[in-house]
């Protein structure tokens, strides 16, 4: 590999002009992320304090006006919306790799996966907008009041889908061919050869996929503000209304003051060290994910 | 071919698969056809360039293209040359045990996870708040270019590195400095590269609504300096929706609005992408 | 191809190139091969690494001559190349001990003005490397860089310079289409071009015709053959009937337990007719390498 960073001093008056502007654009972009951290500390730091952390946990509800900050509603609303969603998309998720990998005919499988890298394209209001005037309405219909930790499920089961399937895609598309060539000719069926050898083969892809559906889902926002009706309790069932730390944060930062203010950035420092957990997680995997050359 | 086992399991899953497939296709296809049956009748070219009357029920999106538009600017300006000089010195003044940008890659593939309420909480603090700009147009783009920033470098980087290093050796041979090996030689052959990543970049900027609700603001006046309040189109889907009883209409006109800038953007970027890809193919 | 001798091509070379002794910087009006030393190699050694590649090279060359560095791959040929104009820096990690003098000037003294160096010393690669741009652009960048032409001469010294290699009659129509759209010969001898517009003294070519086909191959050959007397020519090659061609002197390098090293230097005709070194006779005969 030639690069300039063998021999990183040059004679040159122009070329260390340019080494120093681009070490301090790195460094602008580098610092960004400490830049947050220290930010969102210094903000939190106030309720922190004077609260302590265990009041997010022992208040006796969510009321800033009457200085209770109970936050374990919204994280219960967060959880369960997360862990339905990645139940429902994870598995669909891996059919729909297979399915393009190999199930499908060349010319559905370019069109499908196109559909679902249009979908993974849509932002979030508009699923958000969907989901509030024809999913809402719908179970309502069925089980009111309708605005329900099931609609939020489906919606970010819908959202999270694409990013699944596209990783996992991606990981079974780098499965050397020879494996489906051995498999074939121990005289494996389809489906026996997908189950046995390729999910397998493709497992730290699957869980990459599976990690960052996870850390979207944790991390997203407008959708689940307009579906989820935003009453600040622990969901008994399915159909309760329920308020994730998103939509809490997005819902009263406009008018915000004081410890309720600083409560929010503590519940975005909260929200911001489990993303950061499942981001690093997937990254490790995908580092792991390299096959031996199976000739 | 793979053989046909006519097994019941293999039969299935089989059909588990293709009806899961289906499932998902018409679930998509039902959004989407949702969108054009709502929002059709709305669209003309009327409510593109007039202004929103009565809280956006009715008149158009003039001004919140505007704004829209000022938001993505700032954003673009700001986080493009912090983006190249980023990428051109990952991709040319380090490699991969050089410590300083192993330390900045691993903090741009945290950032590249961070949600994006967060970033919204984070421009809140340090641009409305700290920097006195207050909700306005300067905060929300400058929000923005933080976030689309990882994403921006990473392809950048990408596109430098997938250059061969017989153009660095070739360049360095005829006595050029590193300067203009960068400048004249490596940037343009990064160039589409860096498009097609610019466009994504700009694509999810544009889809962007958490990180502008505190930063940008609400207000849906045309915009009379970077300084004002302005309302991404985002944002108007997101308040039509919520918070205006009767606004569903212009919401899904809005929303059509929004989703084809974003395709053709994204067919933008995958045609510069094909285009650089055959381009790059040497006759042997 | 085979009769080509080291005489005869002189009067062609001399008639090939009307109107070019303005810029050139060397011109032979004697005898080609005058034993005057123009590169000067003591005790060079190349390490990569802790692996030391080539061994306390001594070697000289002369002036206006062609040289052919022959030898089995991993030998060290092309690393002793790319010392002569430092791109060894840009190696990660490679370092090089020992002296390397051009005329009187030391190469491998860290205050050594690298553009100036490598402004003299021409160098081409196996694979053509044109950039991604038009043939006259590939041409330009470098006269624009060192800025020693005005811009007006630009069109008259890209001419010439592109007669020189023999492109101008299949390029003259075309010189606004990407260069990396022309033939394999032809984009080296677009290269060859490209470092001669910049009127170096020396030349270094790392198997310049091994990625060609024959026909390519023979082109490039003659055209390299006919510039012996205008510069110092320094060509890696594996192809022995090519070293025996076109060299003037000879070089062989030689692997031993892993590390390179020179085994035998001379005139062409000493090395092939009456080698010393019995390594050498065995890779001349063909029983080795």
């Amino acid at each position: 590999m030639i690069s300039f960073s063998n021999n990183i001093s040059s004679q040159f008056l122009n070329d260390r002009v340019l080494l120093w502007s681009l070490r301090f654009f790195a460094l602008i972009a580098g610092s960004l992320l400490f830049l947050i951290v220290i930010f969102l500390i210094h903000e939190a730091w106030p309720a922190l304090h004077q609260l302590g952390i265990t009041s997010f946990f022992t208040d006796n509800a969510w009321y800033p006006t009457e200085s209770l900050y109970l936050l374990t509603p919204m994280l219960w609303g967060t959880f369960l919306a997360t862990i339905g969603a990645v139940i429902l998309a994870a598995p669909i998720g891996i059919l729909s790799a297979v399915f393009i990998h190999y199930y499908a005919p060349s010319l559905l499988a370019i069109t499908y996966r196109r559909l679902i890298e249009l979908l993974a394209g849509i932002p979030s209001v508009v699923f958000g907008l969907w989901g509030l005037v024809v999913l809402v309405p719908l179970i309502a219909s069925w089980q009111p009041p309708g605005p329900s930790l099931l609609a939020g499920m489906l919606i970010l089961f819908l959202m999270i889908l694409p990013t699944i399937t596209l990783v996992i895609h991606s990981s079974l598309a780098q499965i050397p061919i020879a494996y489906i060539h051995n498999a074939t000719a121990l005289g494996l069926g389809r489906w026996s050869m997908i189950r046995k050898v390729i999910l397998p083969a493709a497992k730290s892809g699957i869980f990459t996929g599976i990690f960052l559906g996870v850390a979207r889902a944790l991390g997203e926002t407008m959708a689940i503000l307009m579906v989820c009706g935003n009453v600040v309790q622990a969901p008994s069932h399915l159909f309760d209304p329920i308020r994730t730390l998103t939509a809490n944060i997005a819902l009263e930062m406009a008018y915000a003051l004081g410890n309720h203010r600083s409560t929010l950035f503590v519940s975005g420092l909260m929200l911001m060290a489990m993303v950061v957990i499942f981001v690093l997680i997937a990254e490790q995997l995908r580092y792991r994910e390299t096959y031996a050359d199976a000739n | 071919m793979l053989t046909q086992t006519k097994d019941t399991e293999e039969r299935i899953w089989t059909l588990m698969i293709w009806s899961s497939v289906g499932l998902i296709s018409l679930g998509f296809l039902w959004i989407l056809g949702d969108l054009l049956w709502h929002g059709w009748t709305q669209l003309n070219w009327n409510f593109l360039f007039s202004s929103p009357k009565n809280s956006g029920r009715e008149g158009g999106i003039g001004p919140i293209l505007i704004s829209t538009s000022l938001i993505i600017g700032v954003c673009m300006i700001i986080a493009w040359p912090i983006g190249l000089g980023t990428a051109i010195f990952l991709a040319e003044y380090t490699q991969d045990h050089h410590r300083f940008g192993r330390l900045i890659r691993g903090s741009l593939d945290v950032l590249a996870g961070v949600p994006s309420i967060v970033f919204g909480l984070f421009g809140n603090a340090l641009f409305c708040q700290a920097l006195g700009l207050g909700f306005s147009i300067l905060s929300g783009g400058l929000t923005l270019a933080c976030m689309v920033l990882p994403m921006l470098i990473r392809t950048t980087e990408e596109s430098f590195r997938a250059i061969t290093s017989d153009q660095r050796l070739a360049a360095t041979a005829l006595g050029f400095s590193r300067s203009t090996t960068i400048w004249c030689i490596l940037l343009p052959a990064a160039m589409p590269g860096l498009l097609a990543g610019s466009i994504l970049g700009l694509g999810r900027a544009i889809a962007e609504t958490a990180a502008l609700i505190f930063t940008s603001g609400y207000v849906d006046r045309m915009p009379e300096s970077l300084l004002d309040s302005g309302r991404s189109l985002s944002i108007h889907i997101y308040d039509l929706a919520m918070n205006v009883a009767g606004g569903n209409p212009n919401a899904y006109a809005t929303a059509i609005v929004l989703v084809s800038l974003l395709i053709i953007i994204n067919l933008t970027a995958s045609w510069i992408a094909d285009q650089w890809t055959t381009s790059n193919q040497l006759p042997t | 191809m085979d009769n080509i001798q080291p005489a005869p091509h002189l009067t062609k070379t001399e008639a090939q190139l009307p109107g070019i002794q303005t810029w050139l910087p060397y011109q032979s009006t004697e005898a080609c091969c005058e034993p005057v030393a123009h590169i000067r190699a003591r005790d060079l050694s190349i390490c990569y690494a802790k692996h030391l590649a080539l061994q306390r090279v001594n070697l000289v060359i002369n002036k206006g001559c062609i040289t052919a560095l022959v030898g089995p791959s991993g030998c060290g040929k092309t690393s002793f190349l790319m010392s002569i104009n430092r791109l060894t820096d840009l190696i990660p990690r490679c370092t090089v001990t020992g002296q390397l003098q051009i005329n009187e000037f030391d190469v491998l003294t860290p205050s050594t003005d690298l553009l100036h160096l490598r402004r003299q010393v021409g160098m081409i690669f196996q694979k053509p490397t044109l950039f991604p741009f038009s043939i006259k652009k590939n041409l330009e960048l470098p006269i624009r860089e060192h800025g020693k032409h005005a811009r007006k001469t630009w069109a008259t010294l890209i001419e010439t310079t592109l007669q020189q290699v023999g492109l101008w009659d299949e390029v003259k129509d075309r010189l606004d289409q990407p260069a990396q759209a022309l033939s394999g010969g032809q984009q080296q001898r677009l290269c060859l071009a490209r470092a001669m517009v910049l009127a170096p003294e020396i030349l270094i070519l790392d198997e310049p015709c091994s990625a060609l086909d024959p026909i390519s191959s023979g082109i490039v050959e003659d055209l390299i053959v006919s510039l012996r007397g205008q510069y110092t020519v320094i060509i890696v090659t594996h192809n022995l009937a090519q070293a025996r061609r076109i060299a003037d002197d000879v070089a062989i390098f030689w692997a031993i337990d892993g590390i390179g090293q020179l085994i035998e230097h001379g005139p062409a005709r000493t090395i092939f007719e009456s080698p010393q070194h019995e390594l050498t006779s065995a890779y001349i005969t063909g029983a080795r390498g």
